[in-house]
């Protein structure tokens, strides 16, 4: 069972700021979701190796060759803010 | 019947034989959209002033002058593209997807961009920042989801098809539920290059159409290996019209009676079991198997998809577009700002059930253990394939509900077993009209193959609507004049 403090190490694990009452209806409904999905634990799975796409491909390589790419004032456009050509954050130490 | 009712293969039949002008076409759909928006709200963008434009040149192609919807999660360069959240509402995205460039080098022309459940998570539409879309069949009830938009537009003559995007059902449900064609490729078939990603391996773009012949027209276009989708599968190159024949005969047909005893309207039962004895009245041979893993199908795809969307969702941080909130000291506090005022409520679940089940301490129990039930799941899959060309099962468990009425989150995604299992295996399913509840909603039913058997469901679906002849029943909206 999670509690509504684990809930909160999961979302600030998950970079979200939840509030008091957010958390507890979350800790409410995954507890419900985790107590669902424990019947898989039913079926024996003993020797079965793990899917992790549904249809099998080798490695998908290339050839390194440089290829026209984004502009940098296109890739900047959406940025909420931007300056001298870079991306632009709140401060990151201290 | 105005040509905004018309499927693309009769308005291309008129446009070719020059009796109707790209203009006129044009014109009856963006007329209906001003008609009828304002009660269905199928789009988040509507784009007539881009339409017209676009139409000023000669357009060539297999779909040339034929106007289309697009899912507003796939990119579309110089058009917002917001996949219905608050983070991306003025996203505008710098270059298309690759599904975009092969609609536009067909000669198609873009409506709008449709309105999902955000970040394409739920069952409903309900859960878009911008608007519920509502069900043209009756407007209090959903249309489905995750691509309600889409579906509400084709059903209500706001686009001649759409396309969609499936991660666990989401063009297949809003189809049936809206009375029309819906198509889930075999995983890696059409590209995944520009579409925002909810689940890795288990997304898919697929056509929601008015019948199974615009179906493989489109399917046509979009189709094709995609060196920048490293998912996307090599292959010789498919004609799926061909596949457009009336032939039952032989064909061995797999129900699972799973499916069946999960039905919860008999009426859905009943239209359905009606289907089977009209195909095989034509040949077809059709037999109960059983597909016991499927009561774990809902809760597997709920453990996978989280756990990918929870890794997804990571790059929504205010940083290079977006949303960024205004309250921060610093990063690490304008991140949690910016995903807690971005998103959603069903998108901050789905991350952060997610998290857990990739955490270090549940990692091996939960999302493990899920992957390895999805190797079961697709072996049982694979065991009925050997011996049955198709499996056919009801698409949903009933048809639409009432806006509102559905506000327990297990409670939709125990709904989505009926769908989940042909994202699991990576198999391709077609869901398609096969008739009406007394309250005259539409219901569904739902053909899968094998791996790319794509062409083999199309077969099966084309045959089976021309059998039903359910016609080109369309719903009567009370449009303002």
């Amino acid at each position: 069972m999670l509690a509504r403090k684990d809930v909160e190490k999961l979302a600030n694990a998950a970079s979200i700021k939840l509030s008091e009452s957010e958390a507890g209806k979350f800790a409410g409904q995954i507890n419900e979701l985790l107590e669902y999905v424990e019947k898989i634990n039913e079926v024996d799975t003993e020797g079965v190796k793990p899917t992790l796409y549904p249809v099998s491909l080798e490695n998908v390589f290339r050839e390194d060759k440089v290829e026209p790419s984004l502009e940098r004032d296109r890739a900047l456009a959406n940025a909420p803010e931007e300056r001298d050509g870079q991306f632009r954050v709140p401060k990151i130490m201290g | 019947m105005d040509l905004c009712d018309l499927s693309i293969h009769e308005l291309k039949a008129q446009l070719e034989k020059e009796e109707i002008t790209v203009e006129e076409v044009l014109d009856s759909f963006l007329q209906r959209i001003d008609a009828v928006e304002d009660k269905v709200k199928a789009y988040v963008t509507v784009t007539g002033t881009e339409a017209r434009e676009r139409i000023r040149a000669e357009l060539e192609g297999s779909l040339a002058g034929i106007p289309l919807a697009v899912k507003d999660n796939i990119s579309t360069e110089g058009i917002r593209t917001t996949c219905s959240s608050k983070m991306l509402e003025n996203y505008i995205p710098p270059y298309n997807a690759t599904v975009v460039d092969k609609l536009n080098e067909a000669g198609a022309v873009l409506l709008g961009k449709t309105n999902l459940d955000e970040f394409a998570m739920g069952g409903s539409s309900e859960s878009s920042y911008f608007h519920e879309t509502r069900n043209p069949w009756n407007l209090e009830y959903v249309p489905g989801g995750s691509s309600g938009g889409s579906a509400a537009a084709v059903a209500a003559g706001e686009a001649a098809a759409a396309l969609g995007t499936d991660t666990g059902g989401s063009i297949r449900q809003p189809a049936a539920f809206c009375g029309l064609v819906g198509l889930k490729p075999t995983y890696g078939t059409v590209s995944r290059y520009g579409l925002m990603a909810y689940a890795g391996s288990m997304d898919q773009i697929g056509p929601i159409t008015r019948d199974v012949e615009d179906a493989a027209l489109l399917l046509n276009v979009i189709s094709g290996y995609d060196p920048k989708d490293s998912t996307s599968v090599k292959r010789e190159e498919l004609d799926y019209t061909a596949f457009l024949q009336e032939d039952l005969a032989g064909m061995k047909v797999a129900l699972p009676r799973e499916y069946l005893d999960l039905v919860s309207n008999p009426e859905i039962k009943e239209s359905v079991l009606a289907a089977f004895k009209k195909m095989e009245a034509e040949g077809a041979k059709v037999e109960e198997v059983s597909l016991p893993h499927l009561k774990y199908a809902a809760a597997v795809y709920y453990i996978l998809a989280t756990g990918e969307a929870s890794s997804n969702m990571a790059c929504y941080d205010g940083v290079r577009y977006g949303f960024r909130s205004k309250e921060a000291a610093n990063v690490a506090e304008m991140f949690g700002n910016t995903r807690s005022e971005g998103f959603g409520e069903e998108v901050k679940r789905r991350i952060l059930f997610g998290t857990y089940v990739l955490s270090a301490n549940s990692y091996e129990a939960y999302y493990v253990k899920a992957q390895k039930v999805r190797t079961l799941l697709i072996k049982e899959f694979e065991d009925i394939f050997k011996n049955y060309d198709l499996i056919i099962t009801p698409t949903t468990g009933d048809t639409a509900f009432k806006v509102g009425t559905v506000t327990e989150p297990l409670e939709s995604y125990k709904m989505d077993t009926f769908t989940v299992p042909v994202n699991l295996t990576g198999i391709p399913a077609i869901s398609l009209p096969c008739g009406f509840s007394s309250k005259n909603l539409p219901i569904g039913i739902q053909i899968m193959g094998p791996q790319f058997g794509d062409g083999k469901i199309i077969q099966a679906a084309y045959s089976l609507e021309k059998i039903l002849k359910l016609g080109n029943k369309r719903p009567e909206l009370e449009v303002a004049q």
